[in-house]
């Protein structure tokens, strides 16, 4: 019996726990969004596909989604010289955009779930803020 | 039968003159390139702007907050530059020295700027000269209000006219349905101001209530190329359009050029902002471009170092990274041509008092162009 009782309190805890981040993280989306559209959508567009060789893709970005740290790090610091995304080369130049790092947060968290995004952990401002200058 | 010919001559002439826009907007690709770009200046992630002093160096303006001389081959930093609001299209913008430079020596600078309040920044401008290394008579000419955190559209170019009045620019700052049409505003308008600042008692809004007199046009959505056209002595800008209706104006004292009433774009998000392209008491643009090319700054070529080109208007495009060469006449595009395919994004133009073009090329650095012999 008392075992029942501590696994359901547990599994009630891990529940809310659950259901609270996504939560934080459907806000988090949400705030993204709207940094997205101020500062991203001009050169990456609303589809996130950017423009072929010239600003490259979000949108099922296979550099995106396997250099977490380094796109992070870019929309940070800013970045610039040859990257290659989804089989094709971009040398390229985007200025950091004076964004803290809860914005930050927010606008990776947009990005990497959405046009068929699924980002595996959600982006905190404690991990952007532990990102370097390199 | 006779008839239905008739018809049929007219829907094809309608296709065609519906099409007219469409064959302005297709640019050419020169058969023969009569210069080569030489990389003069390397390493230089966003140059700005750039001002050529009558010792031969440059100045160049690093949108991340930078001011920088180049003099016989060397870069340094001037030291007691603005500070600089860094956020979005933000940053340190345009430089332009004094028309008399010589003997006042005068330099003005776009900034983007925290001053006041509110949270954010606006763009600002500011006057100083160069000691040595350094800025001094740092003196803010003009600050735009209220600040916002918004990214987008500063502006901002700076020229002057041959009475020596100071023009620059402010974009929308992103809200485009408070800012560009309410003249008791700032943001999405060319201003008009003396030199030291002060306002021209013939600007055309100083007697409007609650206005800011340093208006001299309106409607603008975010100009970043303002050149003075030599021949004529006006005052010539390029905006960015949304997605579509980029544009040449020419700015006229208290006109107004219908953003975001008037438009030939549409949102980013494919969906209408306005499905006019005229209306009584709007300026039509000189000349537009759907698709957008994202234009920067421009120059007038007048120089003889590049003989076929005498006349032409060179603007940067942002979008596709080329550099345009517009023909004109009687004030319309008549040809269009693209060169320096591919280098990368072009954010400034201009002919220097050697005669030459210099090109700035995001990532890259600044191009002399060199014709060929």
């Amino acid at each position: 019996m008392k075992f029942i009782i501590i696994t359901y309190i547990s599994a009630l805890i891990t529940l809310t726990l659950f259901l609270s981040q996504d939560k934080a993280l459907e806000e988090s989306i949400k705030r993204g969004a709207d940094i997205y559209s101020d500062f991203c959508v001009t050169c990456h567009l609303p589809n996130g596909k950017g423009v072929e060789k010239t600003f490259p893709p979000l949108a099922k970005s296979d550099y995106l989604l396997k250099n977490r740290e380094e796109s992070i790090r870019g929309i940070k610091f800013g970045q610039q010289g040859e990257i290659v995304v989804n089989g094709i080369t971009y040398n390229n130049t985007m200025p950091a955009m004076g964004l803290d790092d809860e914005e930050i947060a927010d606008v990776m968290n947009y990005i990497l779930n959405s046009w068929g995004n699924k980002g595996k952990d959600f982006v905190t401002p404690e991990e952007v803020s532990k990102i370097q200058k390199k | 039968m006779k008839n239905s010919i008739s018809f049929l001559v007219l829907v094809l002439l309608g296709l065609n003159l519906s099409c007219a826009q469409q064959g302005e907007n297709e640019v050419s690709t020169p058969d023969k390139i009569t210069f080569t770009p030489q990389l003069i200046i390397d390493d230089l992630p966003i140059a700005w702007g750039m001002a050529f002093l009558p010792d031969g160096s440059i100045l160049i303006t690093e949108k991340s907050g930078d001011l920088i001389r180049f003099k016989d081959g060397n870069k340094s930093i001037i030291n007691n530059s603005p500070t600089i609001y860094n956020r979005g299209q933000g940053g340190l913008l345009d430089i332009a020295i004094d028309p008399d430079y010589k003997n006042n020596g005068w330099i003005y600078i776009s900034y983007s700027s925290e001053e006041g309040e509110d949270k954010g920044g606006n763009t600002a401008i500011m006057r100083a000269k160069l000691n040595g290394n350094s800025l001094t008579n740092n003196e803010v000419l003009y600050k735009a209000s209220p600040n916002s955190t918004k990214g987008q559209h500063f502006g901002s170019r700076i020229e002057f006219d041959n009475d020596g009045y100071l023009y620059f620019s402010i974009g929308d700052r992103g809200d485009r349905d408070v800012n560009p049409q309410d003249i008791t505003k700032d943001g999405g308008k060319v201003y008009r101001i003396n030199r030291d600042g002060s306002i021209p008692s013939d600007n055309p809004f100083v007697n409007s209530e609650g206005a800011k007199t340093a208006i001299y046009s309106y409607g603008h959505r975010n100009p970043q190329g303002m050149v003075k056209n030599p021949y004529t002595g006006d005052i010539w800008t390029n905006e960015h359009g949304p997605q579509g209706g980029d544009e040449i104006n020419i700015v006229g004292k208290g006109k107004n050029y219908g953003w975001p009433v008037i438009t030939y774009g549409i949102n980013y998000s494919g969906t209408p902002i306005t499905d006019q392209t005229k209306k009584k008491g709007m300026e039509d643009p000189l000349h537009y471009w759907v698709p957008s090319i994202a234009p920067s700054g421009m120059t007038f070529v007048t120089s003889d170092k590049y003989p076929s080109w005498k006349g032409s208007l060179l603007i940067g495009s942002l979008k596709f990274q080329y550099l345009e060469r517009l023909e004109l006449k009687n004030n319309k595009v008549v040809y269009r041509e693209k060169l320096m395919p591919d280098l990368g994004r072009i954010r400034d133009v201009k002919q220097a008092p050697d005669g030459f073009i210099y090109v700035s090329v995001e990532g890259k650095g600044i191009y002399k162009l060199v014709p060929k012999i």
